[in-house]
C-alpha cells in the first residue's frame, strides 16, 4: 500500500535538497545525453511539425540555418518535410529552453550539476530581448548574433565559469529573491549578481580586452542573462523529484505553444497535455492579441521548482504584468500555497516574514481546489520570424491535472 | 486630420511593463489612434518606426529617455493625451485591494492555527465533506448546513467521538461556547449553567431566560435535531453531558430536546445520572415520570427549565453521603428480584424502576408485554407479587405466612445472576405477629449461600407500619438490619436505592460500542478562534464578538465533479 504523504515528502524534499551548481558550458552534441546531429530539442511536450506553433517553427528554421543545414527558411522547411530532422522535447534530455526552447547540436549549452544527487541539466545561452530565435525570429541578424554567442560568448563564459570554480545557483537565487526578483520573469538582480561574479574571470580568461568588454557588456545589459542557467538549475532540482512511486507532485510543467504538458513524479514518463492558453497580456506598440501565439516555453520549470510566479510576493515590481497592485503579487503567492506541498527550505520571502516559497505542485490540491498554477510569461508572435510582442499572465488548462489524477487513481488503485 | 505628437523625458526610468500599461491607457483615450510609450533604446525606436510613430524628435532620444508618442484624430487630441500622462503616471489602483482569503480549510488552519472550531454552512451536498476535513484537521465542527444525510451524520459523529471532537449539527442553528455565540445566538452572560440542546430555538429560549433571570451560561452545546433519534443515538448529546460534567465552571446542566426517541432518551438520562451535578431535563412532550430523581430535575417547559437551573445554582442540593456497594458484586450479578406481599408496593416499584432499567418482568405487570410466562420462574429483572390469587389458592396470604416467600428468597439467592432482592414487610393488625423473626434468618442464610458461591447478595426491604403496631416497627427494622438488610420505611427510597445499584451494574461503558475519546476541556476553555466556511454573516458575528476569524473563500471541491471528488476522498482515507 503506497503512502502518498510519505512519497510526496520524499519527492519535495529531494527537489529542495538538490544543490545546482553551474559548472561550465559545452556543445549540445558533446554534453547532452542522446543528442544527435539531426536532432532539434524544443520546449514543452512532444509535438508534430504539423501541429507545431509558428514561433517554434521559426526557431527551427533559424536553428537549421545556424547549423548550416539550410541556407534559408524554404530549405529548412524542405529538409523537415523530407523527414531529415528529428524533434524531441528538451525535457526528454534533461534540458529546458525558454519560449521555443530550440537547442541544436552545435549550440553551446550551460551545464548545471546537482551536487546532492549527481544529476545534470542543460540550457542554451540567453539572447537578450528583441528579435531572438527563442521568440521565433530567424533573420540574418538573429543568426549572426547566435553565431557570435556560440563562438565568442559561450567559450569565454565557459572558461570564466571554470576559472571561478562554478556558481551556486541555489544560493544566488535565494539572494535574488531578497532583491526583488521572482526568479523567472524578473531576474534583474540575479543577472547582475551573475555578471558581477563572472566579470573578473572574464577579464582574466578572455582572448583580448575587446572580447572581455563585449562579453561583460552583453551579460550585464541583459536582465535575462541568468534565465537559462536558472532554468537548468530548476530542471536539475525537479528531476531529483522524478519517479517517486506514489507521489502526486508535479515535476515538469512545460508548453510548446500548442499544448501545455505536465509530468507527475509517481506517473513516470507520461505527459498529460491540453491546449496552451492565450496569455492575458500587455502588448508592445503596434501589437495586439491578434498577433499573439498561445503560451510557450519550458520556463515554467521555475514555478515547478518553487519560485518564479509562485514567488511573486518577492517581486512586487512585476505586478504591472497582471495589471494589479503590489498586494496582488502577494496574493498570488498566498494562492500558490493552496496547491503546493511544502514551503521551500532555501528560498524565502522577506515580505511574508521569510516564509518559504510555495513548492511542489500537488495534483490533488489543484483538482480539489480548482486553483491552477500561476504562470507569468512573455508572448511570442504567432507567425515565424517576428519575435516577442508582449508579456502577461496565463494558467495551464485544468484538464491536465484532472487527467493526471485519474491516471494516478488507475495506476495505484484508488 | 490625424496628427502625431511626441514628448521626450530625460532620466525618467520606468519598468517596461509599467510603460506598457501606460501606453494602453493612453491608447484608450477618446480620439487617440495609436500610442507608443517606451524607453529610447535602438530596438524600441525600430519598433516605433515599424508602426509609423517615429519622428525626428524621437529619433534623437537616448536609451535613458522616456519616449511618449501619440497619434490622434487631431493635434489638439494628441496634445491633450500627452497632457494626461502625468495623471496616468501617478494614478494608483485603489489602495484598498481585497484582503487575501484562504481558499481551503487546510490553508485557513495554517493561517489561524489557534482556531478550535470550524463553522460550516455550505450547501448540504458538500457539507459532510467539509466537516470530515475539519475533523481530519482536529477541529470541532459547528455544522449549520441542513440536507446532510443521516448516514453522513452518523459517520461524522463516530469519527468525532473517537477523536474527542464535537460535531454540533447538522442543522444546528445555534451554540454558545464559553460566552461566544455561534450561528444564531443571543448575547448571554457567561455563567455556571451549561446547556445541551437538540433544539435550536429551545437553546435560545432557555439561555435567554437564564440571562433575564440574572443567570449565566458556560456552554450551549447544540447537537442538531436528529441527534436523539434511534439511528444517531445521541452521540453528541452524550458528549455534551460529559463535557459539562467535567467542566469545573459548570455547576448545573440543562438538557433540552424536541421529542426524543424513548429508548435514546432513557440512555441519555442514564448518562445524565452520572454527571455528578444537578441536571435539569426538559424533553418536550415526554411525560414527566417524577419531579426529581437523584440529580435529575424534570421541568415541564423551557421556561421552567431555565428557572430550575437558576434556582439550583443559587441553592445547590446537599450531596448525600454513602456510596453504592457496587464493587462487592461478582461479575455476572446484574438482576433485581422483588418478592412482594403488597400489590400496590409492587406496582410502584415497577413504575419507579422504569427510570433505571429497560424492562422489569412481573406476574402483575404494569405493561402487559412484560408479563412473566411463569410466575414461579423469574427472568432478568422480575417483581413477583406473592399476594396474587395464583399464589394464595389453598394457602395463607404472604402477609401472614412467610413460608412461600422464604423459599423463593433462598431460590433467587442461589441464582448467580441475581444482585439485589427486595422484600416488603407490611405489619399491623392481621399481619404475621413477627415477620422479621422469620425473614431475617432466611436473609442470613441466603447471603451466606451467595458468599459461599463467591457472590455478594444485597437484600433490601421496605417496612410499612408504625411504632404502635403490635409487631413494633423499630423491632422489625432492627431484626432486618441485624441480618444485613438495607431498610427504609419509604418504598420509593428502597426502590431507587436498588435502581441505582442495578443501573451501576448494568451500565455499559460505551453504549454504541465505538471507542470514544473524551473531549479535551483545555481546548474548549481557550479563547475561541474560528474558521468559517459558508455564510459570511457568521464570520461577521464572530468579529463583532472579538473572536479571531478566518473566512474561507470556499468553492465546491473539484468543481463539484463527483468522480474526481470520490477519487480525492479515497486518497484521503487511506
Amino acid at each position: 500500500m503506497i503512502d502518498i504523504e510519505k512519497a510526496n515528502t520524499t519527492a519535495v524534499e529531494r527537489m529542495m535538497e538538490a544543490h545546482p551548481i553551474l559548472t561550465g558550458m559545452g556543445k549540445a552534441i558533446d554534453v547532452i545525453p542522446g543528442m544527435k546531429p539531426n536532432l532539434l530539442l524544443h520546449a514543452g511536450p512532444p509535438v508534430t511539425w504539423e501541429r507545431m506553433a509558428g514561433p517554434m517553427k521559426g526557431a527551427a528554421y533559424g536553428a537549421l540555418i545556424f547549423e548550416g543545414m539550410a541556407k534559408d527558411a524554404a530549405e529548412a522547411e524542405a529538409l523537415i518535410q523530407a523527414g531529415e530532422v528529428a524533434f524531441e522535447p528538451c525535457h526528454h534530455h534533461n534540458a529546458a529552453g525558454p519560449m521555443a526552447g530550440l537547442i541544436s547540436p552545435s549550440m553551446m549549452v550551460y551545464v548545471v550539476e546537482n551536487t546532492t544527487h549527481g544529476n545534470k541539466a542543460y540550457s542554451g545561452l540567453n539572447e537578450g530581448r528583441g528579435k531572438v530565435l527563442r521568440m521565433g525570429a530567424y533573420s540574418p541578424e538573429v543568426i549572426a548574433k547566435l553565431t557570435w554567442m556560440n563562438e565568442v560568448l559561450g567559450p569565454t563564459v565557459d572558461a570564466a565559469l571554470k576559472s571561478v570554480g562554478g556558481i551556486d545557483i541555489r544560493t544566488m537565487l535565494a539572494k535574488a529573491l531578497h532583491m526583488g526578483d521572482d526568479g523567472h520573469n524578473r531576474l534583474d538582480a540575479a543577472s547582475q549578481l551573475y555578471t558581477t561574479a563572472l566579470a573578473p574571470h572574464v577579464a582574466r580568461v578572455a582572448k583580448n580586452p575587446s572580447t572581455a568588454y563585449e562579453v561583460i557588456k552583453f551579460l550585464g545589459e541583459n536582465a535575462l542573462s541568468i534565465l537559462n542557467p536558472v532554468m537548468a538549475a530548476a530542471k536539475s532540482m525537479t528531476a531529483a523529484g522524478d519517479n517517486v512511486e506514489g507521489s502526486t507532485i508535479v515535476t515538469v510543467m512545460a508548453r510548446n505553444g500548442t499544448d501545455f504538458g505536465i509530468r507527475v513524479s509517481g506517473l513516470g514518463e507520461s505527459w498529460f497535455t491540453g491546449p496552451a492558453g492565450m496569455v492575458k497580456a500587455l502588448y508592445f506598440p503596434g501589437f495586439s492579441e491578434k498577433d499573439a501565439n498561445p503560451d510557450i516555453g519550458d520556463s515554467t520549470i521555475t514555478e515547478t521548482a518553487g519560485f518564479g510566479g509562485f514567488a511573486m510576493a518577492s517581486a512586487p515590481a512585476i505586478v504591472t504584468f497582471i495589471g494589479g497592485t503590489a498586494k496582488d503579487a502577494v496574493n498570488t503567492t498566498l494562492d500558490m500555497y493552496e496547491i503546493t506541498y511544502a514551503e521551500h527550505k532555501f528560498f524565502t520571502i522577506p515580505y511574508l516574514d521569510f516564509r518559504g516559497t510555495p513548492t511542489g505542485v500537488d495534483i490533488r490540491k489543484v483538482v480539489e481546489k480548482g486553483i491552477l498554477p500561476r504562470v507569468n510569461t512573455g508572448v511570442a508572435h504567432r507567425e515565424p520570424g517576428v519575435g516577442q510582442v508582449g508579456a502577461g499572465v496565463v494558467t495551464p488548462p485544468a484538464n491536465i491535472f484532472e487527467d493526471a489524477l485519474v491516471a494516478f487513481a488507475e495506476k495505484y488503485g484508488y | 486630420m490625424p496628427a502625431t505628437k511626441a514628448e521626450i523625458r530625460s532620466g525618467a526610468y520606468f519598468d517596461s511593463a509599467f510603460l506598457m500599461q501606460l501606453q494602453r491607457n493612453l491608447a484608450a483615450l477618446p480620439g487617440v489612434l495609436d500610442a507608443g510609450v517606451v524607453m529610447g533604446t535602438e530596438g524600441n525606436k525600430e519598433l516605433l518606426a515599424h508602426i509609423d510613430l517615429l519622428s525626428p524628435e524621437v529619433e534623437k532620444a537616448k536609451p535613458d529617455d522616456l519616449v511618449l508618442v501619440v497619434r490622434a484624430e487631431s493635434e489638439a487630441v494628441a496634445a491633450g493625451a500627452l497632457g494626461k500622462v502625468d495623471e496616468l503616471l501617478t494614478k494608483r489602483k485603489s489602495a484598498v485591494s481585497e484582503e487575501h482569503r484562504p481558499q481551503s480549510l487546510e490553508t485557513a488552519v495554517n493561517d489561524l492555527p489557534d482556531a478550535e472550531w470550524v463553522l460550516i454552512s455550505v450547501a448540504g451536498r458538500y457539507a459532510a465533506g467539509v466537516a470530515r476535513e475539519a475533523l481530519r484537521l482536529g477541529k470541532h465542527v459547528f455544522l449549520f448546513s441542513d440536507n446532510v444525510s443521516v448516514d453522513d451524520e452518523i459517520s461524522l459523529k463516530q469519527i468525532s467521538s473517537s477523536k474527542g471532537l464535537l460535531v454540533m449539527g447538522p442543522d444546528c442553528g445555534t451554540a454558545i461556547i464559553h460566552g461566544v455565540g455561534l450561528g444564531f445566538a443571543n448575547k448571554v452572560r457567561l455563567g455556571p449553567i451549561g446547556v445541551v440542546a437538540a433544539a435550536g430555538t429551545g437553546l435560545q429560549q432557555v439561555t435567554s431566560r437564564i440571562h433575564q433571570m440574572g443567570g449565566g451560561v458556560s456552554y450551549g452545546i447544540g447537537t442538531g435535531g436528529r441527534d436523539l433519534s434511534e439511528k444517531v443515538g445521541a452521540i453528541t448529546f452524550k458528549q455534551g453531558i460529559d463535557v459539562l460534567s467535567r467542566d469545573p465552571e459548570t455547576a448545573v446542566i440543562v438538557l433540552v430536546s424536541k421529542p426524543p426517541a424513548p429508548r435514546v432518551a432513557d440512555e441519555v438520562l442514564q448518562v445524565a445520572r452520572k454527571a455528578g451535578k444537578p441536571v435539569v431535563v426538559n424533553f418536550i412532550a415526554r411525560p414527566l415520570a417524577a419531579r426529581q430523581i437523584e440529580n435529575l430535575y424534570f421541568a415541564g417547559s423551557l421556561d421552567e427549565a431555565a428557572q430550575m437551573a437558576v434556582e439550583l445554582v443559587k441553592n445547590p442540593p446537599q450531596a448525600k453521603a454513602g456510596s453504592l456497594p457496587l464493587e462487592r458484586f461478582a461479575p455476572g450479578q446484574r438482576y433485581f428480584r422483588g418478592l412482594f406481599s403488597g400489590g400496590t408496593l409492587a406496582y410502584e416499584a415497577q413504575y419507579i424502576l422504569q427510570g433505571y432499567l429497560p424492562r422489569v418482568w412481573a406476574n402483575a405487570p404494569l405493561n402487559k408485554e412484560y408479563k412473566l410466562a411463569n410466575s414461579l420462574i423469574s427472568q432478568e429483572h422480575t417483581i413477583v407479587d406473592l399476594g396474587e390469587d395464583e399464589f394464595t389458592v389453598g394457602r395463607l396470604h404472604p402477609m401472614m405466612d412467610n413460608e412461600l416467600r422464604i423459599r423463593r428468597l433462598l431460590e433467587e439467592g442461589e441464582d448467580p445472576s441475581v444482585a439485589v432482592i427486595m422484600l416488603d414487610v407490611v405489619i399491623g393488625f392481621g399481619s404475621h405477629p413477627d415477620p422479621a423473626s422469620e425473614l431475617a434468618p432466611a436473609v442470613v442464610k441466603a447471603k451466606k449461600a451467595a458468599e459461599a458461591g463467591g457472590r455478594y447478595l444485597e437484600v433490601v426491604a421496605v417496612v410499612t407500619g408504625t411504632g404502635e403496631d403490635p409487631q413494633n416497627l423499630d423491632h422489625q427494622i432492627e431484626q432486618l438490619k441485624g441480618a444485613g438488610v438495607w431498610v427504609s420505611t419509604s418504598n420509593e427510597e428502597v426502590v431507587r436505592y436498588a435502581g441505582q445499584i442495578l443501573q451501576g451494574l448494568n451500565a455499559q461503558p460505551t453504549p454504541d460500542g465505538a471507542a470514544s475519546t473524551p473531549v479535551d476541556l483545555t481546548g474548549l476553555q481557550k479563547p475561541l478562534a474560528g474558521i468559517n466556511v459558508g455564510l459570511e454573516s457568521f464570520s461577521e458575528n464572530l468579529k463583532v464578538q472579538n473572536v479571531p476569524t478566518v473566512q474561507v473563500d470556499w468553492r465546491p471541491p473539484a468543481g463539484g465533479n463527483d468522480r474526481l471528488m470520490s477519487i480525492l476522498e479515497r486518497m484521503k482515507q487511506r
